[in-house]
């Protein structure tokens, strides 16, 4: 080789200087990454090092007016699982179902919910069964990746009771979840699904806490609570104006046999005492997950314990909505109180060639509006509606709210149905031109023929005739000021009125609903219905005590077959509220 | 006899030796996790090694370079024997486990002998590099050394082992260089493996071609070589593609990582990715002895080995990467101090050889780690856990120790 020191030197630097020159390419490269990129690789570090652990918020209380529960919350578990791979959470499943069994749906949740956010620990079950906590705990030792914790779970302790006001509470969807309404919520949390947990999710949803666990490259939790808890929060109990005690009293009588619904409010406020509508559902089984067999039994039963009969349910208002014809005739001056028709009732109506019928077909005679209304004539209010007219009449109802929502603070209020205006129009279009007769006119003018109501905006509308011609809005939480106009009449008129709604209880068609010692006035409705002839649905609508009302109650029952036993229950409602409030106790000193 | 001798060449000692502690503590820290792995005790089966390595060393420089190269060719050819009696009986170990390079006796592993054949190459190719009277000036003369190396190296990669073949060749290149071999016959000699690198892109390949024809041009060498020269371009690089596909799926994953690291972030670009999570999380001062979350948690992968360069940067931040590169870049200059200063040809080559040895690791292993280079599962002198290679290190400081002992001037001079 060639070895002359000169050359030996000059090779010498010229690896020397490689050395140095690559050690700093290396040490540049060093530099870069853990000075100029150090804030970006630090928390990549910290992504990995550190899981999230959501800590499930209670939701808030639901309260009674006088502060009794609603809903509360109960102590329950969740299993969760710091998953990397859907496998992963496969064969978690699998081996917890050697434990203790696992249904398809529980494994598909659980799938769900990682596919959904992949980063959270997923939860494997909501209200897992104190025996699987117990199973897993005893093997803790074996299942390091599952975070057992405890999650309050929603309660009614008067399950059935409230069914039709509080809703129920469930599992986001995976369409809620893709839903901006519902931004900020995580696969597996539990939201308000109907009823006031749906209408308020806002003020009752908890804040979430979150729970800091290291874990390694595996996904094993190797230090619990590497950094302080951000602690769940729950928001102060929602208060309602609910009276717990009137809404058990009416739903111990509509028991297991009666199917119906029920809106109580005071008439000046609109405050909502009490919402019913029988069947009920027990809302607690829908908590962590409806069981299959229970969903299906609801979705079958033929009298929709699901469907809401008080905000959802429209029924034609039959005699009910006489008032309503009184009060537009009445307002246009075509008729006082004391007013009769031209034709007496003697049990019906020749109008063309078609006789309609009055309820009583021993007739009612010649009697004035105030009786009409007092017996429900129907001779009367066919004649009546023929003398305001068609297009009065149908724009005379949609001034009183007939085609409104009562606007109650609750979720999928069906509005009801009744004709537009103008009126010839609206028929041309349902029945085609010339398709139908003026006829109509005399079904509408008794609260029949295109026409259906709401429980609750029949309630929102004897508000108005309980006070003075304003209708309150009905809300079970807080209090609309606004009050809608819907009607104006003279005090004789409004006293005329409020005399014969006295006068159905004391001595007309609720006759046998009489209270001792409290006046009741009302109105009965027996409304046929499409779905079956010969069964019809019963109404009443009343307010009581009639010379200084405090509370207004709606009662429908389908197939009731006749109003005076919705009345019958409504009195009795009213008795139940206005005689306890009586002998409530009063204060004593020391 | 010991005082017919200049004194050793101390200050690499003592440089070899902080290294030595350093890598000692580091594969302690390495076995710090959370969940306690097989790791933990590891350190103290290295320290067994180090003692062992350090008396070897030390046993080494009481002998002379002539009985070095006296030894060289026996050793050289034990080394081949046992290469190629592991392509039968080898044994993997580790992330390297379908690979061959481990020699096992009744199932104890008993070490990987391409660590101690390294310094058996060394010594041959300084052995016959050494004995010529001029450098290799042709293609043709080069025929002798590259079959030093190349028996071994076709023997390694037989195991398959990558990242060892990767050193033979930075070896070899090295050693050249410092043999003297001029520049141009050094790439023309290089010109086929860069062919077969760039031939996956026709425009380089294609601009590679013409600056090999305007490199022939200038040189002008003996019209034979030419001839080689170009058709070994031009077979490798249409061969490429066919080599490429012969490359185990793994090895292909890790060249494609080494480009884009993210395009298999869960794989093989995990190892890179966390390695440089592990490197940049540490900052400038680090988080702490034993305390890096990447290493406890075990997201940085191998960290007693090919990984464990991130461990320093973790634990002691840019600081100790600092000092870390610091001690190797004295440890490098210090050995090429040690080449200049023999007085023998076959000394100087060895002592660059060992010194291109601990460069091509350090590079490949260090550079792996930042994402500089290819991840090559090759370890990092002194520090990865390995009781061949840590005997191997030493006996290299030893045969340094001697050669600087026997040079001329002082050795210890700074």
């Amino acid at each position: 080789m060639s070895f002359q020191p000169n050359e030996v030197q000059r090779r010498a630097q010229l690896a020397s200087g490689l050395v140095v020159l690559a050690l700093s390419v290396l040490l540049a490269a060093f530099f870069r990454a853990q000075v100029i990129e150090y804030a970006r690789f630090r928390l990549a570090a910290e992504d990995n090092r550190l899981r999230e652990v959501p800590l499930p918020a209670a939701r808030g209380m639901i309260l009674d007016r006088k502060g009794a529960v609603i809903a509360e919350n109960v102590p329950s578990y969740t299993v969760s699982y710091l998953a990397r791979t859907e496998r992963a959470v496969r064969e978690m499943m699998q081996r917890i179902g050697a434990l203790s069994p696992v249904t398809p749906e529980q494994v598909g949740g659980a799938i769900r919910r990682y596919r959904h956010d992949a980063s959270r620990p997923v939860v494997l079950f909501t209200d897992a069964p104190f025996r699987l906590v117990a199973a897993l705990e005893e093997r803790r030792l074996e299942f390091p990746e599952l975070i057992i914790q405890s999650a309050p779970k929603r309660w009614y302790p008067d399950s059935s009771v409230v069914s039709a006001l509080v809703g129920y509470t469930g599992e986001i969807s995976d369409r809620e979840l893709d839903d901006s309404t519902f931004a900020g919520y995580k696969a597996g949390q539990q939201i308000g699904k109907d009823g006031l947990e749906k209408q308020y999710e806002d003020r009752l949803r908890g804040r979430e806490g979150v729970r800091f666990v290291e874990v390694d490259a595996r996904g094993r939790m190797v230090r619990d609570r590497a950094r302080g808890d951000v602690a769940p929060a729950s928001p102060e109990a929602l208060r309602t104006n609910l009276d717990l005690d009137l809404q058990r009293f009416i739903a111990g009588i509509f028991g297991d046999s009666l199917i119906g619904g029920v809106v109580a409010m005071v008439p000046q406020t609109g405050e909502v005492l009490a919402l019913h509508s029988a069947p009920t559902f027990d809302p607690n089984r829908f908590t962590g997950g409806i069981p299959r067999s229970y969903w299906n039994a609801l979705q079958s039963d033929p009298r929709r314990p699901l469907y809401n009969k008080a905000i959802k349910g429209t029924y034609p208002p039959g005699s009910i909505w006489k008032l309503a014809t009184a009060i537009t005739a009445m307002e246009a001056g075509l008729v006082d109180i004391d007013d009769r028709m031209a034709t007496p009732c003697r049990g019906g109506f020749q109008y063309g060639n078609r006789y309609f019928r009055c309820w009583d077909p021993k007739g009612h005679g010649n009697v004035t509006l105030a009786g009409a209304i007092q017996h429900s004539c129907d001779t009367y209010f066919y004649q009546l509606g023929l003398k305001i007219g068609l297009q009065r009449l149908i724009a005379g109802g949609l001034k009183l709210g007939a085609r409104q929502r009562s606007g109650i603070d609750l979720p999928s209020e069906n509005r009801p149905l009744y004709p537009t205006d103008p009126a010839r129009e609206y028929y041309d279009r349902r029945f085609g031109p010339r398709a139908w007769s003026n006829a109509v006119t005399l079904n509408l003018s008794i609260g029949q023929g295109e026409h259906s109501q709401t429980v609750a905006n029949m309630a929102r509308f004897y508000t108005a005739l309980a006070t003075d011609g304003t209708a309150a809005q009905p809300m079970i939480v807080g209090a609309s000021e606004a009050r809608a106009p819907l009607f104006a009449l003279t005090p004789k008129q409004m006293q005329g009125i409020q005399e014969a709604l006295a006068a159905v209880v004391g001595a007309g068609t609720a006759a046998g609903s009489r209270l001792e010692g409290i006046t009741v006035a009302g109105k009965t409705g027996t409304a046929q219905n499409a779905a079956d002839i010969r069964r019809d649905h019963a109404w009443f609508v009343g307010y009581a005590p009639a010379e200084a009302p405090t509370i207004v109650v709606a009662v429908m029952l389908e197939f009731g077959l006749h109003g005076s036993r919705a009345a019958r229950i409504a009195t009795r409602i009213m008795e139940h509220y206005l005689k306890r409030e009586v002998v409530a106790l009063p204060e004593t000193e020391g | 006899m010991r005082s017919l001798r200049l004194p050793a060449d101390r200050p690499l000692a003592l440089v070899a030796l902080l290294l030595t502690a350093f890598g000692l503590s580091m594969v302690y820290s390495a076995g710090q996790t959370d969940v306690p792995t097989f790791v933990e005790g590891l350190w103290r089966i290295q320290l067994a090694w180090v003692v062992l390595g350090v008396m070897a060393g030390y046993v080494i420089t009481r002998l002379s370079s002539r009985l070095l190269e006296a030894v060289s060719v026996p050793a050289y050819v034990a080394a081949c024997a046992v290469l190629l009696l592991l392509i039968f009986i080898g044994k993997g170990a580790g992330t390297a486990a379908s690979t061959k390079s481990w020699l096992a006796v009744g199932g104890v592993r008993l070490g990987q002998p391409s660590e101690l054949a390294k310094i058996a190459v060394v010594l041959m190719l300084a052995h016959v590099l050494g004995a010529a009277r001029r450098a290799p000036a042709t293609l043709f003369e080069l025929i002798p050394s590259a079959t030093v190396v190349g028996i071994p190296w076709l023997l390694i990669m037989a195991q398959p082992d990558l990242g060892t073949g990767i050193v033979f060749i930075g070896i070899y290149y090295a050693m050249l260089f410092w043999a003297g071999v001029s520049w141009w016959l050094l790439l023309l000699a290089a010109s086929p493996g860069i062919s077969l690198i760039l031939a996956f892109s026709t425009g380089l390949w294609g601009a590679w071609f013409l600056v090999l024809l305007a490199v022939l041009a200038l040189v002008r060498p003996a019209r034979w070589e030419g001839v080689v020269v170009v058709a070994g371009n031009l077979m490798l690089g249409v061969l490429a593609p066919l080599l490429w596909n012969r490359l185990d799926p793994y090895q292909q994953r890790r060249l494609l990582v080494f480009l884009d690291p993210s395009s298999d972030p869960r794989a093989s670009g995990y190892h890179l990715i966390q390695s440089q999570v592990a490197i940049g999380s540490g900052g400038l001062f680090g988080k702490g002895f034993t305390l890096g979350s990447q290493k406890r948690l075990a997201f940085l992968p191998e960290q007693q080995t090919d990984f464990i360069f991130p461990v320093v940067a973790e634990e002691f931040g840019f600081l100790g990467v600092s000092i870390a590169l610091a001690l190797f870049a004295a440890l490098l200059l210090r050995t090429i101090r040690v080449a200049v200063r023999s007085s023998t040809p076959f000394a100087s080559l060895v002592a660059f050889g060992i010194t291109s040895a601990w460069f091509t690791h350090l590079m490949v292993n260090v550079g792996m780690t930042v994402g500089l280079m290819p991840i090559t599962g090759i370890p990092l002198p002194f520090f990865s856990y390995g009781g061949s290679f840590m005997l191997a290190s030493w006996l290299s400081v030893g045969i340094l120790l001697l050669i600087s002992s026997e040079g001329r001037g002082r050795a210890d001079q700074l």
